[in-house]
């Protein structure tokens, strides 16, 4: 993106040189070129708007929820001279929207805010209350450079809302002057008011002792084989404040420098996307404005995951789960929302014969969308890719019973209610290739097998799985 | 340093007098009682330019947790490890760290020049970069050198700099002595506008001479106290004790009563950064 940016500017500049243009279009800048600076006007609203678009306000998408009624000034009440932004925030149930939540962006190319070093304002709300989201450099385009700071606490006076700039050294060109999103969540679903006045960006000296953090700064691990994807998330970005705070706001990736200690086994791309090619170890980290970021990824690969064995079973006696060979008894799903998982799922193409990869997992499922009749089957194979030498994952095979109703206890995590289950580690396995693991389905599914309803995985933590089907042997 | 420090002392000393000789003694910060120390006898100078532990002819240490966080519930085991404190590339490192440590959950360092530097009356400065955090406590101070005799508050405290961690643009100078002392120091605060002091290196100091006290931050100068500034802060009950010899104290404490436990956000380790510390006669 940056190289685009450049580009764009310098054709700006060109068109400027007339005939020099065409006599050098071939080279690089002459070192007589200053590249255009944009104006710094640090002011965004006082009694007015300062130098935004006409629309001023611009709302978040009215189809996703957003309330476009409730935003306009005040002049009844003010921080500093006579008016103020007044922000309704509405009820859940109202007819217009559920939240609130937009953008201002600046009227021209774009400023230079270089020079500052945090967006600041005055706020005052109705009743103590927190809005969800506040920040800048969203601009319903790129959002390169956006920042948000969560849950900023409203008092019934007016009280300085101080948002630091990741690292002010990027904002050469921003439109993105405000971002806000706030709802009822707060307030246990009652509407209020908030007041914004004097909103500024300043330079105030006092934003210090940067912590820029990813992955919310814990190091974590993962296995992986060629092709996995992963995105760096948890960006953020800590100042001490002068109040003795430390303030932290989600950074967007264009602020982070990030790297892969080993390209030949992971890159990484500006945008913070990562993408495993080859075997071996990489360290994926990450500097903001030249200081380290804490929280890392570590990356092992197996390399080249290879196909899994072909299915030998006849249609005939099959019941399919997940295989690209057999068309499938019931659909499923693959990373059901259980409280308190863990677990990483991607639907891996690996070269069109797709495979399920599972990482960092506690517990997870494949949740049969309806039952299936297994009376007539005796076993569950299960192709299997350990991902690590160490991986053991228990496959529970649940029957539901009659009710049709997936019910385990919450504190042994035993089938409860009409359901049971058979229980089986799949562990030893040879790193580096694939075993197909044939599960008898007795024990308390001899006598319960007609609504099979799931199968729950629990541990791990790294695998994958392929062709998952009940068979008659 | 410090010849282009006195040139500015003393301009600004030049300007008072001219100001004064107008009449317009309203335009200067201090009255016409002034006494500007004339910094040309550099006594002490501890640059820190040897690598390893402070020079043991001026610097001795604190050791220990003392008497109740030494007096004031502080957290720290002081100790004369290289981990707390150590001089290295040209400054002085004391470090406060988080760790169990003789029963504390906290290590520091307090070096004193007592019995080794002391004096009476100058210019006393240190030029340094402050730790900063919820419970971080840096203090470059003084003691009466008789305190051995006479005990706290009587022997007097004269504190140059001190800081809250959790209040990074705020200094504070106070002196201690009999009838204000404690919570009721004559103190005074000094606010960096637009700045703070762990980011930068700043120069913290006193010209002290009979009967004054003139605090600086920089070339600031943010305070005088005198006896007469005792006798109404204590409605006459107060005595000056600052007109003979004191010893250099320079410590980071963690917690205690002047600023509170640190708390899930403070980082450790923090460590204060001394450029210098300079003593001049009067």
């Amino acid at each position: 993106m940056k190289n685009n940016r450049y580009t764009y500017l310098g054709l700006i500049l060109l068109l400027g040189f007339g005939v020099v243009v065409f006599s050098s279009c071939e080279r690089d800048f002459s070192e007589d070129v200053e590249f255009a600076t944009f104006p710094v006007n640090p002011d965004i609203f006082t009694d007015a708007p300062v130098g935004l678009t006409d629309e001023f306000f611009q709302s978040f998408d009215p189809a996703t929820g957003a309330n476009t009624e409730g935003f306009g000034t005040d002049d009844n009440v003010a921080f500093e001279g006579s008016s103020s932004i007044r922000i309704d925030v509405p009820a859940p149930d109202d007819p217009d929207g559920s939240f609130i939540g937009g953008i201002f962006l600046d009227r021209g190319e774009g400023r230079n805010l270089t020079g500052f070093d945090a967006l600041t304002f005055y706020a005052k709300g109705s009743t103590t209350a927190t809005i969800g989201e506040v920040g800048f450099g969203t601009d319903f385009e790129e959002d390169e450079f956006a920042v948000i700071a969560q849950n900023i606490s409203l008092s019934t006076d007016w009280r300085k809302v101080i948002i630091p700039i990741p690292d002010p050294s990027k904002l050469i060109q921003e439109r993105g002057m405000f971002f806000f999103s706030a709802g009822s969540q707060s307030t246990n679903g009652f509407g209020y008011t908030f007041w914004i006045d004097e909103l500024r960006f300043e330079k105030l000296g006092t934003i210090a002792q940067p912590s820029p953090a990813i992955f919310s700064g814990q190091d974590l691990s993962s296995p992986a084989v060629n092709g996995i994807e992963f995105t760096i998330t948890g960006l953020t970005q800590t100042f001490n404040l002068a109040t003795g705070l430390n303030q932290t706001v989600f950074a967007a990736p264009g602020y982070f420098d990030f790297t892969s200690s080993d390209n030949s086994v992971a890159i990484v791309d500006e945008s913070g996307g990562i993408l495993v090619i080859g075997a071996g170890s990489t360290s994926i980290t990450a500097q903001l404005a030249n200081v380290g970021a804490s929280g890392s990824l570590e990356i092992t690969s197996n390399g080249v995951l290879p196909k899994a064995p072909l299915p030998m079973e006849l249609a005939a006696n099959v019941s399919s789960i997940f295989s690209n060979e057999y068309t499938n008894a019931v659909e499923s799903i693959f990373n059901p929302p259980f409280g308190g998982s863990t677990t990483g799922f991607q639907l891996f193409p690996n070269d069109d014969d797709e495979v399920l990869v599972y990482t960092n997992n506690n517990f997870t499922g494949v949740v049969f969308t309806n039952t299936l009749d297994g009376t007539d089957r005796t076993t569950l194979n299960i192709d299997v890719y350990p991902l690590d030498e160490s991986t053991a994952v228990e496959v529970q095979i649940r029957d539901v019973g009659p009710n049709q109703v997936l019910e385990t206890n919450v504190f042994t995590g035993l089938p409860d209610g009409d359901d049971a289950d058979r229980r089986f580690l799949v562990d030893g396995l040879t790193p580096g290739q694939w075993t197909s693991v044939e599960i008898p389905l007795d024990g308390d599914l001899a006598a319960q097998k007609n609504n099979l309803g799931a199968l729950i995985l629990a541990g791990g933590p790294n695998f994958i799985f392929d062709n998952i089907y009940f068979f008659t042997e | 340093m410090k010849y282009i420090q006195m040139k500015t002392i003393q301009s600004m000393a030049l300007k008072c007098l001219m100001v004064i000789s107008l009449g317009l003694i309203s335009g200067c910060e201090t009255d016409e009682t002034q006494t500007v120390a004339t910094l040309t006898n550099l006594v002490l100078s501890e640059e820190f330019d040897t690598d390893g532990a402070p020079n043991s002819d001026v610097w001795s240490f604190d050791i220990g947790t003392g008497v109740d966080g030494w007096g004031n519930q502080e957290l720290q085991y002081y100790t004369d490890r290289l981990d707390n404190v150590r001089v290295e590339n040209g400054v002085l490192l004391i470090t406060a760290r988080e760790e169990s440590f003789e029963g504390s959950s906290y290590t520091s360092a307090r070096l004193i020049t007592q019995d080794k530097f002391e004096q009476q009356y100058g210019r006393f400065e240190a030029r340094i970069r402050l730790p900063f955090g919820q419970g971080i406590w840096p203090a470059f101070w003084l003691l009466g050198a008789d305190i051995d005799e006479n005990p706290w508050p009587g022997a007097g405290e004269i504190d140059i700099m001190e800081y809250r961690g959790q209040e990074p643009s705020i200094l504070v100078g106070s002196v201690h002595g009999p009838g204000y002392f404690g919570g009721d120091a004559i103190s005074k605060e000094y606010t960096l506008e637009n700045d703070r002091f762990d980011t930068g290196f700043h120069v913290f100091g006193i010209e002290w001479g009979p009967n004054f006290i003139n605090f600086y931050v920089d070339d600031v100068l943010y305070n005088q106290i005198t006896p007469e500034d005792v006798d109404e802060e204590t409605d006459g009950e107060g005595v000056w004790v600052f007109n003979k010899p004191f010893f250099i104290l320079v410590n980071v404490a963690v917690g205690g009563t002047f600023v509170g436990p640190p708390n899930a956000e403070t980082q450790f380790p923090q460590t204060m950064i001394v450029d210098y510390v300079r003593v001049y006669e009067n």
